[in-house]
C-alpha cells in the first residue's frame, strides 16, 4: 500500500516537473533560434535598407529593401483598428458591468463569448464579404484596403475590450463602489467620477493587449488587403504592407538568403514588439488572466 | 432606481442619454456577432440552396470535376485539433498543477510570467521558426515528402494552445474550495494527495471547459496549419500526410473569381467554423460547468 502510494507520488511529481520543463525548453529553443538567426540583421538597415532613414520617414523616398513600409503599415492598422474599437468596446463593457442584468446580461455574455471565439480567418472572411458588397454597390473603386482591414481588426479585438472593461468595473471593491451613491451621486456620476478612474489601469492594460493582438494577426489582413509590396499607403482605400503578412510571404516565397535573413529580422521584430506590449500591460495590470484566454 | 433618474430636467436627460449610449454600444456589438453569421449565410447561399449541404460535407475537393466538397478539410481540421489536444492537454495539466501545487513561490511567479509571454507570441512567428527548425527534422523522421504534414503542425499548434489552457486551468484550481485544502493540510496530506484527491476532482468542469476552449482555438487557427501542414487537398490517409485545414482552405481559395462556386465554398467553411465556435460556447455553458459550483 505505502509502496504504491510512493510510486504515485513520484510519478505525479515527475510528470508535472517534466511538463513545465518541456514548455520552458520549447520557449527557449524557439526564442533562442529566432535571436540567433534574426539578431545579427537587427538594425537601421533592416528597416530602411539603403535609403537614408530621414528621407524614408518624411516619405521623400520609397524604401524598397527594408521593413519600414511593413512596420508603418502595421502601425497604421493598429491605430485605425483601436480608434474604431476602443469607444465601442468600453461603452459596451460599461453597459455589461453597470446596467445589464439577468437574462439580458446572459444573452449578451454568450454573444460576446462567441464573438471572442470566432476564428480570425472567419473575421477576415466577413471583412472580405463586406468588401464584395461594397464593390457591388460602389463599383471598381472599392477593393480590399486599409480601411476594411481596420474594421475587421477592430471587430476582432472588440470582445477583449468589452471583457476587460467589464471585469475591471465588476472587480472594484464594494466599499468604493457604494461610497459616492451614499453621498447622493447618480449612477452616471459614480461611473464617471469614481468607477472609471479607479479601473483605468486595468482598462488601459486591456487596450494594450488588444493592440498586441491587432499587431500580430495575419489571417484577417491576408484576406482584407495586405500585400507583399505596396509602399506606405497614401489613403485609407489603398492596399498596404504589414509585418506579420511579410513574415508569412517570405516563408513561402523567399528567393535568396538575404530575403530569408530579413524574414528572420521581421519575425524577431514582431516578437519584440508583442512582448514589449505584453510586459507593458503586465506592469499596468496584474490580474489579466481572463483576457489572455480570449486570443 | 438611481437618484439621477428621478430628478427631472437637464440632469435627468443627460443620465438617460448616456444610459442609451452604453446600451446601444452593447446592442451594436451583439448584432455584429449575428451579422457575421448572416453575411456568411447569404454569400454561401448558392451552395446551400441546391441541397448540396450533405454532399458539400462528404465529397472531395475537385474543382476540375465540379466537386467543391470540403470533407478533406473538415477531416484534417478535426484530426489536427485532436492531435494537438492529445499533445497539449497532458503538458497543460502538468504545468498548471506545477504552478498551483508543487512549485515554490518564486518559481511559480516565473512560470506564470513565462506562460503569459507564450500566450502573447504571434502565431506567425511560431510557425516561421518551426518551418526552419521542425520541418527538416520531420522530413528526416517521416522519410518521404517535404516534411510538411499533420504531424509537423500538431506540436506547434499544441504549443499555441497550451498557454490558453494553463491559464484557464490555474484560474480554475484557484477556485477549488479552500476549506478542503486546509483540511487536507491539517490531516498531514502531501502535495500529491492534494492534487489527486482535491484539485483534480474539484476542478473537473474547469478541465473539460479548458479543453473545449483549446479545441476551439486549435480548430480555428490559420497560420500554423497553413504554413506547416502542407495544404494538400487530398483526404489524409495517415498523420504523416500533407493536409489542408478549413482555415487554411479559406486563406488559399481567396485568389479566385468572386462569383465562382469554388469561391462560394469558402463561405461554407467559414460558416462551419462559426457554428463550431457557437456550439463549443454553448457546451461550456451546460449546467454544472460553472467553476463556482464546487463549494
Amino acid at each position: 500500500m505505502t509502496g504504491q502510494r510512493k510510486i504515485t507520488e513520484i510519478t505525479v511529481t515527475w510528470f508535472c516537473w517534466l511538463s513545465g520543463l518541456l514548455l520552458l525548453a520549447a520557449l527557449v529553443i524557439l526564442v533562442g533560434y529566432l535571436i540567433r538567426r534574426g539578431g545579427p540583421v537587427l538594425g537601421l538597415s533592416l528597416l530602411f535598407g539603403d535609403t537614408p532613414p530621414l528621407d524614408a520617414l518624411l516619405l521623400r523616398k520609397h524604401v524598397f529593401d527594408g521593413l519600414y513600409p511593413a512596420l508603418a503599415g502595421t502601425l497604421l492598422l493598429v491605430i485605425g483598428a483601436m480608434v474604431l474599437a476602443i469607444p465601442l468596446g468600453i461603452a459596451s463593457g460599461i453597459y455589461m458591468a453597470e446596467y445589464a442584468g439577468g437574462r439580458t446580461k446572459a444573452v449578451f455574455s454568450l454573444l460576446f463569448d462567441i464573438l471572442a471565439g470566432i476564428p480570425s480567418i472567419v473575421v477576415g472572411l466577413a471583412g472580405l464579404s463586406i468588401t464584395i458588397f461594397l464593390h457591388r454597390i460602389f463599383g471598381e473603386r472599392i477593393m480590399p484596403c486599409l480601411l476594411i482591414s481596420c474594421l475587421a481588426l477592430a471587430y476582432l479585438v472588440l470582445p477583449y475590450l468589452i471583457r476587460t472593461t467589464q471585469v475591471a468595473l465588476e472587480s472594484i471593491d464594494p466599499v468604493i463602489r457604494k461610497t459616492a451613491p451614499a453621498l447622493g451621486a447618480s449612477r452616471l456620476q459614480n461611473i464617471g467620477h469614481v468607477l472609471l478612474p479607479h479601473s483605468l489601469p486595468a482598462i488601459i492594460g486591456g487596450i494594450i493587449l488588444a493592440t498586441g493582438r491587432c499587431a500580430e494577426d495575419t489571417a484577417v489582413i491576408m484576406l482584407t488587403g495586405a500585400v507583399a509590396s505596396a509602399g506606405i499607403p497614401r489613403s485609407l482605400l489603398d492596399q498596404y504592407e504589414a509585418l506579420p503578412f511579410y513574415i508569412y510571404y517570405i516563408s513561402a516565397q523567399y528567393t535568396s538568403p538575404d530575403e530569408l535573413a530579413t524574414g528572420f529580422g521581421a519575425a524577431l521584430l514582431l516578437l519584440l514588439l508583442c512582448s514589449a506590449l505584453l510586459v507593458l500591460a503586465l506592469v499596468l495590470q496584474r490580474r489579466l488572466t481572463i483576457f489572455l484566454l480570449y486570443r | 432606481m438611481t437618484p439621477g433618474r428621478e430628478s427631472a430636467g437637464i440632469m435627468g436627460d443627460r443620465v438617460v442619454f448616456w444610459e442609451h449610449l452604453f446600451r446601444s454600444a452593447a446592442v451594436i456589438c451583439g448584432l455584429l456577432t449575428l451579422a457575421i453569421f448572416c453575411f456568411l449565410c447569404v454569400l454561401g447561399l448558392p451552395l446551400l440552396q441546391d441541397g448540396h449541404l450533405l454532399s458539400l460535407l462528404s465529397s472531395p475537393w475537385a474543382p476540375a470535376r465540379g466537386l467543391y466538397g470540403i470533407f478533406p478539410m473538415l477531416l484534417a481540421s478535426i484530426l489536427l485539433a485532436l492531435l494537438s489536444l492529445a499533445l497539449g492537454f497532458p503538458v497543460s495539466l502538468g504545468c498548471s498543477l506545477l504552478i498551483t501545487a508543487l512549485a515554490p513561490r518564486r518559481l511559480r511567479m516565473l512560470l506564470i510570467g513565462m506562460i503569459r509571454l507564450m500566450a502573447g507570441i504571434p502565431t506567425v512567428v511560431y510557425s516561421f521558426a518551426a518551418l526552419f527548425l521542425l520541418v527538416p527534422l520531420m522530413r528526416t523522421l517521416i522519410g518521404r515528402g517535404s516534411g510538411l504534414s499533420l504531424l509537423t503542425a500538431a506540436p506547434v499548434l499544441a504549443l499555441l494552445i497550451v498557454p490558453t489552457m494553463v491559464i484557464f486551468f490555474v484560474a480554475g484550481f484557484e477556485k477549488v474550495n479552500r476549506a478542503h485544502l486546509l483540511a487536507l493540510d491539517a490531516l498531514g496530506g502531501s502535495r500529491v494527495q492534494k492534487i489527486i484527491h482535491i484539485l483534480l476532482p474539484g476542478a473537473r468542469p474547469v478541465l473539460i471547459n479548458g479543453t473545449l476552449l483549446g479545441f476551439g482555438r486549435a480548430m480555428g487557427d490559420t497560420m500554423v496549419s497553413l504554413m506547416l501542414a502542407g495544404n494538400s487537398t487530398a483526404v489524409p490517409s495517415s498523420l504523416a500526410d500533407s493536409a489542408r485545414t478549413l482555415p487554411a482552405h479559406i486563406a488559399l481559395v481567396m485568389a479566385s473569381d468572386f462569383d465562382s462556386l469554388e469561391f462560394t465554398s469558402i463561405f461554407a467553411c467559414g460558416l462551419l467554423l462559426y457554428l463550431v465556435t457557437g456550439l463549443l460556447m454553448l457546451l461550456m455553458r451546460l449546467p454544472g460547468r460553472s467553476p463556482d459550483n464546487e463549494s
